[in-house]
C-alpha cells in the first residue's frame, strides 16, 4: 500500500522517473538562488524576470516550433538582456533596480504573449505558460542538469562577494571591485534557473521553486548556510510529494508541486522554530542572561 | 598644511569662489613633510552643486586630524571623495601612492542590512578582505586575528551571535573591530561616536589613539569639541571650504566657529557655473 502510493509510480513509469530527476535538479539550483533573492528583498524581482524570459522563448518557438533547445537559448538571451540592462540602468542612473526591472519585464511580457499568440495554438500557449514536467525528453533533462550544475559552481565562486554585497555593499565597494561582477553573475544565475523552471513549470510558476523554499527556510534557521540547506531539502520534498500527488489525482504536475510547497510554507509560518506564529504567541520562557 | 590665518570664510554660496582660490596656492607652501593625502583644488558635490568647494591642502602621514563643521559642511562628502566613492567635480585628491582600497572607511550611516543572517565573527572577518580576497581561506591565524580584534573592542563571546542582535553601541564596536582588522595606513571615521554612550566612546577613542601611536593617518568627523580638544592635535574646520586648518587650539576659536556657522547651505538651482578656472596641475 505504502509502496504502491509512494514508490510504484516511479518504479513503473519512466516519465515519472524523468520528472523526478528534473524536479531534483531544479531544486538543487533554484533553492539557494531563492534564498539570496529573499535576503536581498528581490523575491518579486525574480517573478518579474520569469516573465522577462518569455519573448526570447517565444521567438525560439516562432523560429522552430516546440523545440526546447531553441526556446532555451531564446529565453537565456532575453533574460540576460533584461537582467543586464536593468542592472546597468540602476547602476548608472538613480532609478532603483526594482523599478527599472519592472519597466523592462512589462515590455518583455507584452512582447512575448504577442509573439506566441500570433503564431501558436492555444495548446502551445498553455505549454509556454504552465510547462510540462511529465514530458521531459533527454535533451531537456540534460539542459536542466547542466544549468543546475553551473548554478552551484558559480554560486560557490561568487559566494563571499555576494554575501557582502547583500550585508554591507558600501564596505564591499571600498575593499574590492568584485561586488558588481558578483551581482551581475547572480542575476545571470537567476535567469538560468528561471529558464530551467520554465521548461518544467512554465513561465507563470517558474519562480515557485525559488521563492517558496526560501520562505520556508527563513522560518527554520537564522544562519544563511542552514537556510540554503533547508531550502534545498524542502524543494526536493515538494518536488517528490507534488509528483506523487499529481500521479494519484488529476492535479497537473507543476501546480501540484507548488501547492505542496505552499502547504509546507503555511506549516512553517505557523510552527517554524525561527519566528513562527505559534512560537510568538506561546514563547518558551526567557533565559537568565 | 594650510595656515589657519589664511582660511577664507564661506561668506556666500557663489561669491566665495575667489576667496577659495587663495587657499589653492598654499600647496606650494609644503615644509618638507610627507603628505599622505593631498587635496588639489578639489570640488566635490552632487549634480554639479558643490558640497566641498575648491579645497586645497595636505594631510601629513601619521596625522590625527579632526574634521569639524556644522551639518551640511561637507564632512561626509569630503570623506566620500577621499575613499573614491564620489568622483570630484573638479580638481583631484592624491592618496600618496595608496590604492583607495587600502583606506579603511567607516561611513556615518553604514548601509548594513542588519537582518541578514550572518554572525558577528563572519561579518568582522570581512575586515581581512585585502588578505583573503574573495576566495581565500580563513586559516587558524586569520581566525585568531578576528577573535583578538573582537576582544580588543570588548566583544569577547559575541562571535556566534547574529549581527541583528547587537545594540547600537555593540554594532559600532564591531565596526571598529573590522577597521582594526583592515590594518590600513589611512583610517577615515565619519562621526563614529554619534549616539554612543560615554563608556563605549572612551573605549573606541583609545583605539583611535593606538592607531595614531602606530603612525597611521586617522581622520575623524566629530561634533564634540571637548573630545576634539582633548584628543586630536590637528583640526580642519570645514564649511564647504576650509574655514581654518591647523593645530586644534588655533582652529577652534570662537571667531572661527561662528564664521563656520554662518556658512550658507545654498543649493541654488539657478546658480551659475563657478567662474574659478582650474589652476595648472601641480606636478
Amino acid at each position: 500500500m505504502v509502496y504502491d502510493t509512494l514508490v510504484a509510480p516511479f518504479a513503473d513509469f519512466e516519465f515519472m522517473r524523468r520528472a523526478l530527476a528534473a524536479a531534483a535538479a531544479l531544486a538543487l539550483g533554484a533553492a539557494p538562488i531563492g534564498v539570496f533573492l529573499m535576503l536581498r528583498g528581490m523575491s518579486l524581482v525574480g517573478d518579474a524576470m520569469a516573465h522577462a524570459i518569455l519573448p526570447g522563448a517565444a521567438v525560439g518557438f516562432l523560429l522552430s516550433g516546440l523545440n526546447l533547445f531553441a526556446m532555451t537559448v531564446g529565453g537565456l538571451v532575453a533574460g540576460f538582456a533584461v537582467a543586464i540592462l536593468a542592472g546597468v540602468v540602476s547602476r548608472v542612473t538613480e532609478l532603483k533596480e526594482d523599478s527599472s526591472l519592472a519597466t523592462f519585464y512589462l515590455a518583455s511580457l507584452a512582447l512575448g504573449v504577442t509573439i506566441v499568440s500570433v503564431k501558436g495554438t492555444n495548446i502551445d500557449l498553455l505549454h509556454v505558460l504552465f510547462g510540462n514536467i511529465l514530458a521531459m525528453d533527454n535533451q531537456t533533462l540534460m539542459v536542466i542538469a547542466i544549468n543546475a550544475t553551473v548554478t552551484l559552481v558559480v554560486l560557490a565562486v561568487i559566494y563571499r562577494p555576494l554575501v557582502f554585497e547583500c550585508v554591507d555593499p558600501l564596505f564591499l565597494r571600498t575593499v574590492s571591485r568584485a561586488g558588481a561582477p558578483a551581482h551581475l553573475a547572480f542575476l545571470g544565475l537567476v535567469v538560468v534557473n528561471l529558464v530551467n523552471g520554465f521548461h518544467a513549470m512554465g513561465t507563470l510558476l517558474a519562480v515557485g521553486l525559488m521563492i517558496l523554499p526560501a520562505g520556508i527556510a527563513r522560518f527554520w534557521s537564522r544562519d544563511i548556510t542552514g537556510m540554503m540547506m533547508i531550502a534545498v531539502v524542502s524543494a526536493l520534498l515538494s518536488g517528490y510529494a507534488g509528483l506523487v500527488l499529481s500521479f494519484h489525482s488529476k492535479v497537473p504536475s507543476g501546480p501540484a508541486i507548488i501547492l505542496v510547497a505552499s502547504v509546507f510554507y503555511v506549516l512553517s509560518v505557523l510552527f517554524g522554530r525561527a519566528g513562527g506564529i505559534v512560537r510568538r504567541f506561546f514563547p518558551a520562557p526567557h533565559l537568565e542572561a | 598644511m594650510v595656515d589657519p590665518a589664511d582660511g577664507a570664510g564661506c561668506t556666500s554660496g557663489n561669491g566665495a569662489c575667489g576667496l577659495r582660490r587663495a587657499l589653492g596656492r598654499r600647496i606650494a607652501d609644503n615644509r618638507g613633510m610627507v603628505a599622505q593625502l593631498q587635496f588639489r583644488d578639489v570640488t566635490l558635490g552632487y549634480e554639479r552643486h558643490p558640497a566641498v568647494h575648491h579645497l586645497s591642502g595636505e594631510i601629513a602621514s601619521g596625522a590625527l586630524l579632526a574634521v569639524v563643521g556644522p551639518n551640511g559642511a561637507g564632512k561626509s562628502t569630503l570623506f566620500r571623495g577621499i575613499t573614491g566613492i564620489l568622483k570630484p567635480l573638479a580638481g583631484s585628491i592624491a592618496l600618496g601612492g595608496l590604492d583607495v582600497r587600502d583606506i579603511a572607511y567607516l561611513p556615518q550611516s553604514a548601509e548594513i542590512d542588519r537582518s541578514f543572517p550572518i554572525s558577528v565573527f563572519d561579518f568582522t572577518g570581512s575586515g581581512l578582505w585585502r588578505t583573503t580576497g574573495a576566495f581565500g581561506r580563513l586559516g587558524r591565524r586569520e581566525c585568531r586575528r578576528i577573535v583578538e580584534a573582537l576582544a580588543a573592542v570588548g566583544l569577547n563571546g559575541f562571535e556566534n551571535r547574529p549581527i541583528g542582535t547587537l545594540s547600537g553601541g555593540q554594532m559600532q564596536r564591531m565596526l571598529f573591530a573590522r577597521v582594526l582588522l583592515q590594518d590600513a595606513g589611512v583610517i577615515v571615521l565619519d562621526e563614529p561616536f554619534n549616539a554612543i554612550d560615554a563608556r563605549t566612546s572612551d573605549d573606541l577613542l583609545a583605539l583611535v589613539r593606538r592607531w595614531h601611536e602606530e603612525k597611521r593617518t586617522v581622520l575623524a568627523a566629530l561634533h564634540d569639541m571637548e573630545m576634539v580638544r582633548a584628543n586630536f592635535p590637528e583640526t580642519l574646520l570645514l564649511a564647504r571650504g576650509a574655514v581654518a586648518w591647523g593645530p586644534t587650539g588655533q582652529v577652534l576659536t570662537a571667531a572661527n566657529l561662528s564664521r563656520a556657522r554662518q556658512m550658507c547651505e545654498a543649493f541654488d538651482d539657478g546658480a551659475a557655473a563657478c567662474a574659478v578656472r582650474v589652476p595648472p596641475r601641480v606636478a
